[in-house]
């Protein structure tokens, strides 16, 4: 990524770019500026004004409680994206360090590591999510730990390859033959090397972890209310299913709209960036 | 080939022990005394001494574990704190419905993603490729939670078609088995395509069309036979995935099983339901990724050899 300007400006000039980068932009903007985005407030309860149909004064209808869909849908933007950001984020600088170590390094460190990363490798991720909120209890918090660890082991194991495949380079062992210290190594030569193509895996995994946070929040054991959630708004849609639908189809929506843009977005970084190869290395 | 399967085997005991290790370790590691998670409530202080002596929870905690994996290997599991009957009974009352369901949708998503598949290799690059294409993106990317419930709101609440939730009736099993088998049908199609388009390139297919035989002998009998393994292998390493988009599914249409028994439960903290629940899932997907591997060895003997 060596002019990332350039880069980007190759990635937004393509259709799949543009349109999924202005959708990400839309969604992140309106997490970010929620409270002056959304019309009504969040929690504000009006039992009368109960699931309204989608009209002039709530364009998406209201909720069982009066609530405003929009608004709601608008601040559940930021429970989606803060917790797919922060829990891919903290996955992939674990799964860096820890597969950049195990990959560096070898020997009993690596074989252990790369035994655990193979026992969670072919559980789902929903099903080590679960384990870990059956220990740390429902809500958002734990959500975000759960969605991280059940992450770790593809980013630990995609540095891992990387990383293998770089540490026999020429200048490695230039670098060491200068003296350098093996952390200097790994963190200032490996790692930067090894960085793009985990970033971009990183990016695709948010998109999932975002059904993951919604899935957890519709099984009532994600973000607790009033807070907006896509996933615990559609939970509490099922009851009115039979008279007021809304309440179901437009979080999914946002959700499936979100995530294919990132889907969308991260192809187009990985076509930009030519890099489709090193992603299957793993 | 019988000493792949058993060597196969061989590679579960460590998995096994390590993942009951962790399942044992849930209600440890949760806050709080462990006998107020396994206790029923309003027991008496006799009944939480009768538990303690039966956990050994006053004994170290390895011990503990060797008492626990040897109830569980004897199939005590426990007994449910709010449902009050035995954990293993619950199992057994709800185990065939998801077996049915995660084996029908597995069945769906291989005859169904492979064909699309196939079809859209064969017609590459024509509108009926590109429509395949963008609906194996839609597939693979709607939540399926949220699939489901647009099924049901279109086939059950609108048209009438099938039962909005439940198990009586095999109609009910539709929707269910359609909603998970979209996703996996998304990856199979995926993946089948992808293969087949590798496979035209190879030499002996150049050979093959040298030879006079019809383009259609050549995709259906050689091209799709070798683009199978990949599939294969693709299926062996998500079979888990979809067993783990039987979990959610259920829940949404309020079917029995496995998965609803797990969500109703950890909402209830009912903890020992929890960990058997956790127990079977787990064994399901290393019996399911066994049975893929062994479907992968019998195909291609280069798989046999690595491992043996």
């Amino acid at each position: 990524m060596a002019q990332p300007m350039h880069t980007l400006v190759r990635i937004v000039s393509t259709p799949r770019g543009a349109v999924s980068g202005a959708i990400l932009l839309i969604v992140i903007l309106c997490a970010l500026l929620a409270s002056w985005v959304a019309p009504y407030s969040y929690d504000i309860q009006n039992l009368p004004g109960a699931n309204l149909e989608p009209s002039a004064s709530h364009l998406l209808g209201t909720d069982e409680f009066g609530r405003d869909l929009l608004s709601r849908i608008i601040y559940g933007a930021r429970t989606s994206l803060a917790v797919g950001f922060t829990s891919i984020g903290a996955s992939v600088l674990v799964g860096l360090v820890l597969g950049g170590a195990a990959g560096y390094f070898g020997g009993a460190f690596d074989r252990s590591v790369t035994a655990i990363v193979d026992l969670t490798w072919s559980f789902p991720e929903i099903l080590i999510a679960l384990i870990l909120i059956a220990i740390a209890g429902p809500g958002l918090h734990s959500t975000a730990i759960a969605i991280s660890i059940a992450y770790l082991a593809q980013f630990t194991r995609l540095t891992r390859a990387q990383i293998i495949g770089l540490k026999n380079e020429t200048y490695v062992e230039a670098t060491i033959g200068l003296g350098a210290s093996h952390g200097h190594v790994l963190f200032q030569h490996l790692l930067p090397n090894a960085l793009t193509p985990v970033i971009v895996a990183g990016m695709l995994a948010t998109g999932d972890a975002i059904i993951l946070e919604a899935t957890l929040g519709f099984f009532g054991l994600g973000a607790q209310p009033p807070t907006p959630s896509w996933g615990a708004m559609m939970s509490s849609g099922t009851a009115q299913i039979f008279i007021a639908p809304w309440i179901i189809i437009f979080p999914g929506v946002a959700i499936a709209g979100t995530v294919i843009a990132i889907n969308l977005f991260g192809d187009a970084i990985i076509d930009a960036l030519d890099i489709r190869g090193k992603l299957r290395e793993s | 080939m019988l000493t792949f399967i058993l060597k196969r085997m061989l590679l579960l005991v460590p998995v096994s022990l390590a993942v009951s290790i962790v399942i044992f370790m849930i209600v440890h590691l949760v806050p709080g005394d462990p006998i107020d998670h396994i206790v029923q409530i309003g027991s008496s202080p006799e009944q939480r001494a009768e538990l303690i002596a039966r956990y050994g929870l006053d004994k170290p905690i390895l011990v503990q574990y060797v008492t626990w994996l040897g109830n569980v290997l004897s199939g005590d599991l426990g007994t449910a704190i709010i449902l009050r009957q035995p954990v293993s009974a619950l199992i057994v009352q709800n185990m065939p419905h998801s077996l049915t369901l995660g084996g029908l949708a597995l069945l769906f998503s291989t005859v169904v993603g492979i064909s699309t598949g196939a079809l859209a290799a064969v017609f590459r690059d024509t509108w009926i490729d590109r429509g395949v294409m963008t609906a194996i993106l839609f597939g693979s990317t709607l939540p399926s939670f949220w699939l489901g419930l647009l099924m049901i709101l279109l086939f059950a609440v609108q048209l009438e078609w099938f039962p909005v939730s439940g198990a009586r009736t095999w109609g009910s099993l539709v929707l269910p088995v359609l909603t998970i088998g979209i996703g996996g049908t998304a990856l199979v199609g995926r993946v089948t395509r992808a293969a087949m388009l590798d496979v035209v390139r190879k030499d002996f297919v150049l050979m093959l069309h040298a030879k006079g035989l019809s383009p259609w002998a050549i995709q259906m009998h050689h091209i799709l036979r070798h683009a199978l393994l990949p599939v294969v292998t693709i299926l062996s390493l998500r079979i888990g995935w979809i067993l783990g988009g039987a979990v959610t599914i259920e829940f949404v249409f309020a079917r029995p099983g496995l998965g609803s028994l797990l969500i109703n439960s950890l909402s209830q903290r009912d903890y020992p339901v929890v960990q058997g629940c956790l127990l079977m899932l787990a064994i399901a997907v290393m019996l399911g990724t066994l049975l893929g591997d062994v479907v992968q060895a019998i195909m291609d003997p280069r798989v046999r050899e690595r491992i043996a």
